[in-house]
């Protein structure tokens, strides 16, 4: 136990980092260490500093001030090159992977000299790396073409494939089913037992008791503290990241009213190894969150486009109150009320370099804030600034561009603008992914809030914990089909897994 | 109708069409190379002017050919060097630094040739590339006129080859197409942005150079102010036609030569003599367009074309 534990040797030290964005300043004065074999989480709200640190580390930011010691060694600042060289590997929260390039392609990517050629071993290190790590991926897929789970898994091989020692997780869990975080967890308690170290970054407190050895808990830039996860529980850790004690809504009972939108036997082609909807039924009541469970890649994508208007399906009919639709745009969507937090805050939920303001009135510009084709941009600024209060936005105000937000607060902003129309059906597209619990409580609750007005929410989540705890019917997708609706408190997330692994499915079409 | 079938079958129309298409099989490659790893090169008519010039001048004043075609390629590398410096590292709009490339180039072109030539009325001739006499081939009747194409022509095929090699078959066409799709992986990897787009404009306008060193060296024997003519443009359509592939590249190089040594043929047919000759000067373009139109349809652009990267931004 000598090269493990308190006493083992010191792999990795930060030592007073700071860096500020603009007015926001990210990090203040944050030193950490990390033992060999140990697993260190890093916890804290949205906007506490988290990712902006490890990008430090890994020298993709440079910090303002402070320094990194690897194995005893100065890091040089700003060069990931040298963080890879050094045994640093890091899994990105935001995947760096090129989607016209191949599993193979993109993890090989840089490890050999640019003028050797062929593959040499690497296919086979990489069909054994996800063979004795359980991360199943084909290495001749390209990369676009995968579901965000699948992606996840690339970034971790691509790490292994280096023979990283110290592994930097950021939010690793928040896209794996229940069974798949297991497997993860399994995978790190075998690293750490060969001597790698891992800092682990999370907002789900129970993971973090199980994987982590010490937590280094951070707000609003700084270390507010540091403790044993064998000496502690969850609730203090919740109290110590937002400041105060907190617990995560529950949706309670409620009767459900008429259908507001249904579709009837909807069916969309594959795209490549993504399956289409397979004669997919579904009816949205008022009053009634459904969630939808799966793990993503399982056709959830093209449900969520048909229900926002993106698309029609091939086959197969979509009505609003009864009523048959045939011209089906996102125009005509958000006119019926459908509102929608998507899945990509940053790809389809934002512009990255439009400021607050702009983005608030992304969807509405033309119906609320022009006149006869002028934007009344006061009305507009006025409307940004309503968002930010009541949902607690934390920016240095309307004209900041939302590139440089963290992805809660982002989050926030897209919910106040999809919560702004009062809309009747609201598909809600992993809301919580990648937020802290703070955040999630905030979001979920505004969602029983919408519920309770009346409104059609449909919850896509890969997070049964969350499916289960809000939904007041349960619909699980494997490889495009649907399984029937299940009623609020008759399934454990044991049996949703099973429909999830599509065993169920087999079961039902044969009887 | 048949007149058309005699041309398409001849011997020399085909010799033409290898011929039209080698200077813009090179400089395709070049804005191919430049475009995958996610800069738009729109000096490349420029560059191609310079190269042309160049390299006619530098055999004029006495070095052998070959010697030539290495000052256009030095001098293309010279103006990528610039192009890049600006686009890369400092990040500066791609579209008005090309614009701004290609007037410099073309300009300097001019210069160059009114300082070194000033009492020339019209310009000297060279000794330019003779088609190669490949043994046994040469020989062969038809295939043997069809493939009598000098050295530079030959090169020009064999560099298409490299760069489909390059680019798929080795780490650094692997990471040249990555930093063109998403720079922040390569970053992420250890890899250097900016020294593989600056290194892939560089090379990319070399490439583009020699391919106008191509029309003075080997498809003429001398300097014309004109003679470049809108190819560094079919170029860049050429790049978007071949969905940034090396191979249908070529291809489309080779339809687009084609067209235009078609259109010079049926000029001189009697359908030639009833119709105003610019209506087949537009020929080939207007095909592009149409071939352009059917073929794009399904490509994938470098998803970080015209992006400058900002390490360390959010």
């Amino acid at each position: 136990m000598s090269s493990t534990g308190p006493g083992a040797e010191v792999v990795l030290r930060l030592d007073r980092i700071s860096k500020s964005f603009g007015a926001l300043k990210a990090n203040d004065a944050v030193s950490l260490t990390l033992r060999r074999g140990e697993v260190v989480a890093l916890l804290g709200e949205n906007g506490a500093g988290k990712t902006t640190l490890m990008n430090i580390l890994f020298g993709h930011y440079l910090a303002d001030d402070g320094g990194v010691e690897v194995f005893g060694q100065p890091l040089p600042p700003g060069k990931p090159k040298a963080a890879l060289a050094a045994g640093v590997g890091m899994v990105h929260q935001h995947f760096t992977l090129a989607g016209n390039l191949t599993v193979l392609e993109n993890i090989r990517l840089g490890t050999d000299a640019l003028w050797s050629r062929g593959h040499g071993g690497a296919r086979a290190k990489v069909e054994r790396l996800s063979r004795d790590f359980g991360l199943a991926v084909h290495p001749d897929a390209k990369v676009g073409r995968l579901s965000v789970g699948e992606r996840q898994r690339v970034e971790i091989l691509k790490a292994l494939y280096r023979d990283a020692r110290i592994l930097i997780l950021d939010e690793p869990t928040a896209v794996l089913t229940p069974q798949e975080s297991e497997a993860l967890f399994a995978t790190l308690r075998k690293a750490t037992a060969l001597g790698l170290s891992v800092i682990f970054i999370s907002h789900k407190l129970h993971e973090v008791m199980a994987i982590a050895d010490r937590c280094v808990v951070l707000r609003h830039g700084r270390v507010v503290g540091e403790v044993d996860t064998h000496a502690t529980d969850k609730g203090q850790l919740a109290a110590l990241m937002v400041g105060g004690e907190l617990s995560l809504p529950r949706a309670e009972a409620r009767v459900a009213g008429e259908v507001l939108m249904q579709l009837d036997r909807a069916s969309t082609p594959d795209r490549g190894t993504v399956p289409g909807l397979r004669s997919v039924s579904l009816a949205l009541r008022a009053g009634q969150i459904t969630g939808l469970a799966g793990v993503s890649g399982n056709g959830q994508a093209a449900l969520a486009e048909i229900i926002a208007g993106l698309a029609l399906p091939a086959s197969g009919s979509i009505s609003l109150r009864g009523v048959p639709v045939a011209r089906w745009t996102p125009g005509e969507a958000l006119a019926q009320g459908v509102a929608r937090i998507p899945e990509d805050r940053h790809h389809q939920g934002s512009i990255a370099d439009f400021d607050l303001t702009e983005n608030a009135v992304l969807e509405s510009y033309r119906s609320r804030f022009s006149r006869r084709g002028w934007m009344n941009w006061r009305a507009a600024r006025e409307f940004a600034q309503g968002i930010i209060r009541a949902y607690d936005v934390r920016c240095p105000g309307p004209e900041t561009r939302i590139r440089l937000l963290s992805g809660g607060n982002m989050q926030k902003l897209i919910l106040g603008r999809a919560m702004a129309s009062d809309p009747v059906v609201i598909l809600a597209n992993q809301p919580v992914r990648g937020l802290d619990v703070g955040a999630i409580a905030y979001v979920q609750s505004q969602l029983i809030a919408a519920r309770d007005r009346g409104a059609a929410v449909i919850l896509v989540s890969e997070d049964l914990d969350e499916i289960i705890g809000l939904s007041d019917v349960i619909h699980v997708m494997s490889q495009g089909r649907l399984s029937p609706a299940f009623v609020r408190g008759t399934m454990t997330a044991a049996e949703l897994g099973l429909w999830m692994a599509g065993q169920k499915f087999e079961g039902a079409d044969a009887a | 109708m048949s007149a058309v079938i005699d041309i398409l079958i001849s011997a020399s129309f085909w010799a033409a069409v290898i011929r039209i298409a080698s200077p813009l099989i090179l400089a395709t490659m070049g804005e191919l190379i430049c475009e995958r790893a996610g800069v738009l090169n729109l000096g490349i008519e420029g560059i191609m002017v310079i190269g042309a010039f160049t390299g006619w001048m530098a055999v004029y004043q006495g070095l052998p050919l070959w010697g030539g075609v290495a000052v256009a390629m030095a001098a293309g590398m010279m103006f990528g060097l610039l192009h890049s410096t600006l686009t890369v590292p400092f990040g500066l709009s791609q579209h008005v630094v090309g614009l701004g490339v290609t007037l410099l180039a073309t300009s300097s072109a001019s210069f160059a040739y009114r300082l070194m030539l000033p009492e020339v009325t019209s310009p000297p001739k060279i000794a330019p590339f003779q088609p190669l006499n490949v043994p046994g081939l040469s020989d062969l009747p038809w295939l043997g006129d069809a493939l009598s194409q000098t050295a530079l022509t030959w090169a020009a095929f064999a560099v298409a080859g490299l760069v489909a090699w390059v680019l798929y078959r080795t780490p650094l066409g692997l990471a040249v197409r990555a930093v063109g799709e998403k720079p922040a992986a390569v970053e992420a990897q250890g890899l250097s942005v900016t020294g593989l787009r600056m290194g892939a404009v560089i090379v990319g306008s070399g490439l583009m150079a020699v391919g106008g060193a191509f029309l003075t060296l080997s498809a003429f024997s001398s300097f014309f102010f004109e003679m470049v003519n809108g190819r560094g443009w079919i170029c860049i359509a050429l790049v978007v036609f071949g969905a940034w592939k090396p191979g249908k590249a070529v291809l489309g190089a080779i339809l687009f030569a084609a067209f235009d040594a078609l259109q010079i043929r049926l000029q001189q047919t009697p359908l030639g003599a009833a119709l105003p000759y610019q209506l087949f000067l537009a020929l080939p373009f207007i095909l592009s367009v149409l071939a352009l139109i059917l073929m794009s349809r399904r490509a994938e652009v470098p998803a970080a074309l015209m992006v400058p990267y900002n390490k360390g931004e959010r």
